[in-house]
């Protein structure tokens, strides 16, 4: 099996990659992946980001660094997560095997440690003593408030009013966990006024403070090197297909906000032609709506917190307000890596609407004993609508990117519930 | 000569520091922003800075947020800032005008389209503040046939690499921006300013102006003494939210305001003039 160190030479090599992204750097030494991507940001944040970036290259190169990182997601993280077979699903729905994908069972319920332990490293070795995240659904804040509370360092997450309200057990986490949740009242009120928010604190606390942002968006190195950290998902999953069968997914897919899990998992399958690469969006009330968070199947290309891709907006250029079940998915843009690869046409984007989540949410919990994060079972919906369409003998991994015991009071209020 | 370079020329010719307030486009509603334009610059604003509005401005502190919210809730848009320009140029040829925002608003309506609106409208330069110069190239190259100036934004992170770079790509003038910080933020520490100017105009012979921090006359000219221009414009804009339920004052009421700005910059003595800065007054030809 790769190790991390393998990998990180593979990509900042830059070699010449087989498929439909031949012959492009990936990204670029300016951060582009094609047309995408950049660094959009105000003067204050370019030296801080080419020192960041310097220190990546460096430490993600570097044995030590790399050897203590993968301690970390093997003991502290729980690493390798396991690969499922969801048997009795998959017999139900009639098609596809489908394999799961256990980032669920990472320590904190979802694929974001992976993100924040390398990146909490990191701060650490370039000596800044705060840490700032924004979080959505709360997971991306947990998972830094965990990793500051063990490294002792200070942590702020920021949060828009709208999350703090509807993800009420996560905020509470991250209190416990020793980190300040800020409420963010500004704008839309969710995830990209949050990260509004901590681009405002990095500016003015720019010296002690590191931000870990938490998807593959943001100005460059983020979306390079939220990936990189997130690949292990990928490369797990390729070799424990390998190994349990013989041969690779037919498929792959993950669900899609700003994108982190889906370009985790997709990363290491990118040269393998044969292997679909499916991200699921969030379709809300469904795309002819306009209620929705998925700017990949229905936005256009702008720029938005320090790169550009696609994104929701109106014909003058505003950010328009987005609407999805699931707070993590509830963003307006996504990775710049994804809107390369979307038009690429490597990967494929689609959506789902909230009712075909929820429904997913269920079938999975009843069928398979396992409560996944209303964001993955976006990807889930998709999976049970395209597993039928499939032969038997063949496969379908999806990423199960979190748990749902964070969406207890959103599916329990829907049901008419109050917890 | 852009009538950029043509101000900045004319008052190191006179000894004096420019005045440039900014006010965000549309706020509190889009029949205010003409009227005020010309107030200020009657009461000593050299150049005007209007801000774009954008949905999400990451630069700005919550006083601009908040003037960025009710400019858009007026449904003020780059095409409606535009008429604002032209409206302005019909009675005043004079004044520099500086449209200042982000990038995606621009470039939805396309950089060419909006170039040659721009200069057609009577725009003078812009500022992107999501655009470093390594981003700028379709932009600059829509700007500059045109005889638009790119203005940028120098921090006090900005290494001698990003001066030198910022220095080539620039024209017009340069905004150093006082404080690590969004605008509107605190803690100008003048002596921080100079020493750091002193070191941009090693490389730099643009004429500097320095925003972030300055609230009122004493700060202004504290500023004043060691820059080519004072860029104010939180504390403007605090003053119109101020009057946003009275908007028929507000022209009258920032008048003052500018006029207090103007008194205590020119009182403030001429320009850089300071020894503190010897080296500056080579690259800027003296003030």
């Amino acid at each position: 099996m790769a190790t991390v160190a393998d990998d990180i030479q593979l990509q900042t090599g830059a070699p010449p990659r087989s498929g439909s992204i031949r012959g492009h750097s990936y990204p670029d030494a300016a951060g582009h992946f094609g047309r995408y991507g950049g660094r959009f940001v105000p003067e204050t944040l370019m030296h801080p980001l080419a020192e960041l970036t310097e220190a990546y290259e460096h430490y993600l190169e570097s044995p030590a660094f790399v050897a203590e990182l993968d301690k970390d997601l093997r003991d502290y993280v729980g690493r390798p997560s396991p690969l499922y077979h969801a048997e009795r699903w998959s017999r139900e729905l009639g098609g596809a095997q489908i394999f799961l994908k256990r980032e669920d069972l990472n320590h904190t319920g979802a694929h974001k440690v992976n993100n924040t332990v390398g990146q909490a490293l990191l701060a650490r070795r370039m000596g800044k003593t705060r840490i700032i995240a924004e979080t959505g659904a709360g997971q991306h804040g947990v998972a830094s408030a965990t990793v500051a509370a063990r490294m002792g360092l200070e942590c702020v997450v920021y949060m828009g009013a709208v999350d703090l309200a509807r993800q009420a057990a996560n905020v509470y986490r991250m209190k416990l966990l020793g980190a300040r949740v800020v409420s963010v009242s500004s704008g839309s009120r969710t995830l990209k006024d949050a990260l509004n928010e901590a681009m405002r604190d990095w500016v003015t606390n720019v010296d002690n403070t590191f931000y870990i942002i938490g998807t593959v968006a943001g100005p460059h190195p983020y979306p390079a090197m939220v990936r990189d950290l997130q690949a292990v998902i990928g490369r797990e999953t390729r070799a424990q297909m390998l190994e349990r069968s013989g041969r690779l997914p037919d498929v792959v897919m993950a669900c899609v906000g700003g994108g982190s899990n889906a370009i985790g998992l997709f990363h290491p399958f990118i040269d393998d032609a044969d292997v679909r690469m499916i991200g699921v969006e969030a379709g809300g009330d469904g795309l002819a709506s306009g209620r929705h968070a998925a700017p990949l199947c229905a936005g256009k290309p702008g720029v938005l917190h320090g790169n550009r891709t696609y994104l929701m907006e109106d014909e003058h250029g505003q950010i328009i307000e987005t609407h999805s079940i699931s707070a993590g998915l509830d963003y307006p843009g996504v990775g710049p890596e994804h809107a390369w690869l979307k038009d690429s046409g490597r990967a494929e984007y689609v959506a789902v609407t909230d009712d075909e989540a929820l429904t997913a949410f269920h079938a999975l919990t009843v069928t398979e004993g396992i409560i996944p994060a209303l964001e993955t079972s976006h990807a889930l919906a998709y999976a049970a609508k395209l597993a039928p369409q499939m032969r038997r003998d063949q496969t379908i991994v999806v990423n199960l990117s979190g748990r749902g015991d964070k969406d207890m009071d959103t599916v329990a209020r829907l049901d008419g519930i109050e917890l | 000569m852009s009538r950029i370079a043509n101000l900045f020329e004319r008052l190191r010719g006179e000894g004096r520091t420019a005045l440039i307030p900014f006010v965000t486009a549309g706020d509190p509603n889009p029949d205010v922003t003409v009227p005020l334009m010309h107030r200020m610059a009657a009461a000593g604003a050299d150049l005007i800075e209007l801000g774009v509005p954008f949905s999400d401005p990451i630069a700005d502190g919550p006083v601009i947020q908040r003037a960025t919210e009710r400019a858009l809730a007026a449904g003020v848009r780059l095409r409606d800032v535009l008429d604002m320009v032209r409206a302005f140029r019909a009675e005043d040829t004079e004044t520099p005008l500086v449209l200042m925002g982000y990038l995606n608003p621009i470039e939805i309506m396309g950089v060419e389209l909006f170039a040659a609106e721009a200069a057609a409208a009577g725009v003078d330069g812009t500022l992107v503040v999501d655009v470093p110069p390594e981003e700028a190239g379709p932009l600059a190259g829509a700007l500059r046939p045109r005889g638009l100036d790119l203005v940028y934004l120098l921090a006090p992170t900005s290494d001698g690499e990003r001066i030198a770079r910022i220095g080539a790509a620039a024209s017009g003038f340069v905004y150093y921006v006082a404080v690590k910080g969004v605008t509107g933020a605190g803690n100008l520490d003048i002596d921080a300013v100079a020493a750091k100017l002193g070191e941009i105009r090693q490389q730099i012979a643009l004429p500097i102006g320095v925003g972030f921090g300055i609230k009122d006359g004493p700060s202004a000219a504290r500023v004043a003494a060691v820059a080519d221009a004072v860029i104010v414009g939180s504390a403007i804009v605090e003053r119109i939210e101020g009057l946003k339920d009275a908007p028929t004052r507000i022209p009258d009421a920032l008048g003052g305001f500018l006029a207090e700005l103007r008194g205590a910059i020119d009182g403030a003595g001429a320009g850089p003039v300071v020894g503190a800065i010897e080296g500056a007054l080579d690259a800027t030809g003296g003030a």
